[in-house]
């Protein structure tokens, strides 16, 4: 009521403090964005520099001669280490993703007593802190054999992947009109072949989201391979931890950031690209969207 | 009768081959997550302080026994420390970041690109990193950081960063800040985008002013997202190890019970300390988790899912 008597008035006044106001607001964000990105340039710089540049009073500056060196003797260091991670993380993923899938699909669409409860059970497994099943999973890899080269670390990603993924599938399909799924059943189909042919072709944006999420944290991941795995199949993370320690693995610390970026360009190429659906998983992860 | 049993049979029909299809999961995650919960708190339970020792029952003397361990009441208080600075840090700046981006800026998909990125990198990466840029050495040898701060002349801001003994935590707490902020912005604004546009007019033209419109309508209605906020960083904190590691390596000064258990696994090889220590880590997660996965599966069930 008071609007149409007032709107007149207070338009043009907005106007010029409006024009002031999102100015303001553009240079804290252009600021805080600098800020954030500072560790970055940090990283970039200084992996393109000579030892010789890579003292204090120079830090921030750009390199003057540019080089490769750092990358190529980083790359000779971590390659193995790279390596391992990519046989980790490609099928830790894949059979996540695919139990993520079924789980999903029985929670939203086929479910049975008490499925609600399971859910819960499963979602608590996704927030545990590791460290409290890591001694005794430890000691069972041991009693039967197992520990030694990925597969104890694949078992571990696979396992403890299953809750986020069953979340993120679960909810794609719940947006499935159970309609879809009735009729189906009607027409005699059983779970699986309507699985087959009414879910799994409209599944891709929720394969990509497991997917990303699960190639992101596996390959992130620290915990779990200092634990579990010795040094011929130390993921790329305990390797970069260790050329930066002070043992004798250490490098200079030209090299230590062109290893950092190294270690991290996949999962940030996999955010840059598909950061759509990187997004979706996070908000996933936080069960509400 | 047999119509009864006919229909019980199409019942157990229907959810049969569901249940099925699960199961594999479900034997998985009773095995590896509750099976193994049991398992540490058994061992948390013993006196089994040598790897090769059987074990005896010994009630909770290894949780009473903790407390009055020096370095214990250390990685708590530091724990306690790092969860208040980086809790409040990154819900502090993802609120700012999220309020700001909400009405839409010019750029803003690259903004939040910029915001996010930390995210997609290991803690293990940035920490490397972080630790370069908190150098603590003295002003004359500064780096990172500080030398930053020497030469815009803000000598002010030179500082011990995480080898200071009062804030070391607060320092620390810094890089997590940074990696996690733009999840929680992410977070706020899918909240603020939720709040219909029609809700805020309504109460613009019941004559309230934007203030008003802000905190009587845009805060009620964002508690969902603060809480899950609260829980993902709260619940990230109590397990940091990575990012700690990386920045300080195994220092008693920002020491944290995930390093502690570490040590006791690895350097003093006592299972039944460091099992206790887990325990403890876990009956923390799940004091601040539990009630939020009934809460949220609750929600859910009223809305009629």
């Amino acid at each position: 009521m008071a609007a149409t008597t007032t709107s007149p008035v207070p338009a043009p006044r907005t106007a010029a403090p409006g024009r002031y106001a999102s100015a303001a607001k553009f240079t804290v964000l252009l600021v805080i964005a600098v800020v954030f990105l500072m560790p970055m340039y940090m990283l970039l710089v200084t992996s393109f520099k000579p030892f010789s540049e890579a003292t204090a009073d120079q830090a921030w500056l750009l390199p003057r001669t540019w080089t490769l060196d750092n990358w190529v003797s980083v790359w000779d260091r971590l390659s193995p280490a790279l390596w391992n991670s990519v046989r980790l993380v490609v099928p830790s993923s894949i059979i996540a993703a695919v139990l993520g899938s079924l789980n999903g699909y029985v929670l939203a669409k086929w479910r049975f007593p008490y499925a609600d409860l399971v859910f819960t059970l499963f979602l608590f497994g996704m927030f545990i802190p590791y460290q409290a099943v890591m001694i005794p999973l430890q000691q069972m890899l041991v009693s039967a054999d197992l520990m030694g080269g990925l597969f104890p670390l694949v078992l571990a990603h696979i396992v403890y992947g299953i809750p986020i993924c069953t979340l993120i599938f679960r909810n794609f399909y719940a947006a499935i009109p159970d309609g879809i799924v009735e009729a189906s059943r009607v027409d005699g189909a059983g779970i699986l072949r309507t699985y087959v042919s009414i879910i799994l072709p409209v599944s891709a944006p929720a394969f990509a989201v497991t997917l990303i999420w699960q190639i992101t944290s596996a390959w992130n991941d620290f915990l779990f391979a200092v634990f579990l795995t010795g040094p011929d199949s130390w993921p790329v993370t305990v390797q970069l931890n260790n050329i930066a320690g002070s043992g004798s693995a250490a490098v200079p610390y030209n090299e230590q950031m062109a290893g950092a970026l190294l270690a991290s360009l996949p999962t940030l190429v996999i955010y840059l690209v598909l950061g759509r659906y990187f997004m979706r998983g996070l908000m996933a992860g936080a069960l509400k969207g | 009768m047999s119509t009864k049993k006919e229909v019980a049979v199409r019942r157990v029909r229907t959810w049969l081959p569901g249940l099925l299809l699960v199961s594999p999961s479900i034997v998985l995650i009773a095995v590896f997550v509750y099976g193994m919960i049991g398992w540490n708190f058994q061992l948390a339970m013993s006196d089994k302080h040598k790897p090769i020792h059987d074990g005896e029952f010994v009630g909770f003397a290894n949780f009473v026994a903790l407390w009055s361990e020096a370095r214990w009441l250390n990685a708590v208080g530091n724990a306690v420390i790092f969860t208040a600075v980086f809790v409040g840090g990154a819900l502090v700046m993802g609120w700012l970041l999220g309020l700001l981006l909400d009405k839409g800026v010019r750029g803003e998909a690259a903004l939040r690109t910029i915001y996010l990125a930390p995210m997609a990198i290991s803690f293990i990466a940035t920490g490397l990193v972080w630790r370069w840029l908190m150098n603590p050495a003295p002003i004359e040898r500064a780096t990172g950081l500080n030398a930053l701060f020497a030469n815009l002349g803000l000598d002010f801001l030179v500082n011990d960063w995480w080898t200071s003994p009062d804030f070391g935590m607060v320092a620390m707490a810094l890089p997590a800040v940074w990696q996690l902020s733009g999840y929680i912005m992410a977070l706020f604004l899918a909240g603020f985008r939720g709040i219909s546009d029609d809700l805020r007019e309504a109460a613009r033209v019941d004559g309230c002013s934007e203030w008003q419109v802000y905190t009587k309508v845009v805060i009620p209605q964002l508690r969902p997202v603060v809480l899950s906020a609260v829980i993902i960083l709260g619940h990230m904190s109590l397990k940091v190890f990575d990012l700690i590691i990386a920045v300080a390596g195994k220092q008693i000064i920002t020491d944290v019970p995930a390093i502690f258990m570490f040590d006791m696994v690895f350097e003093v090889r006592d299972p039944a300390k460091g099992a206790t220590i887990a325990a403890y880590m876990l009956m923390a997660v799940a004091a601040v988790v539990i009630p939020y996965l009934i809460w949220t599966i609750r929600k859910e069930r009223s809305e009629g899912r």
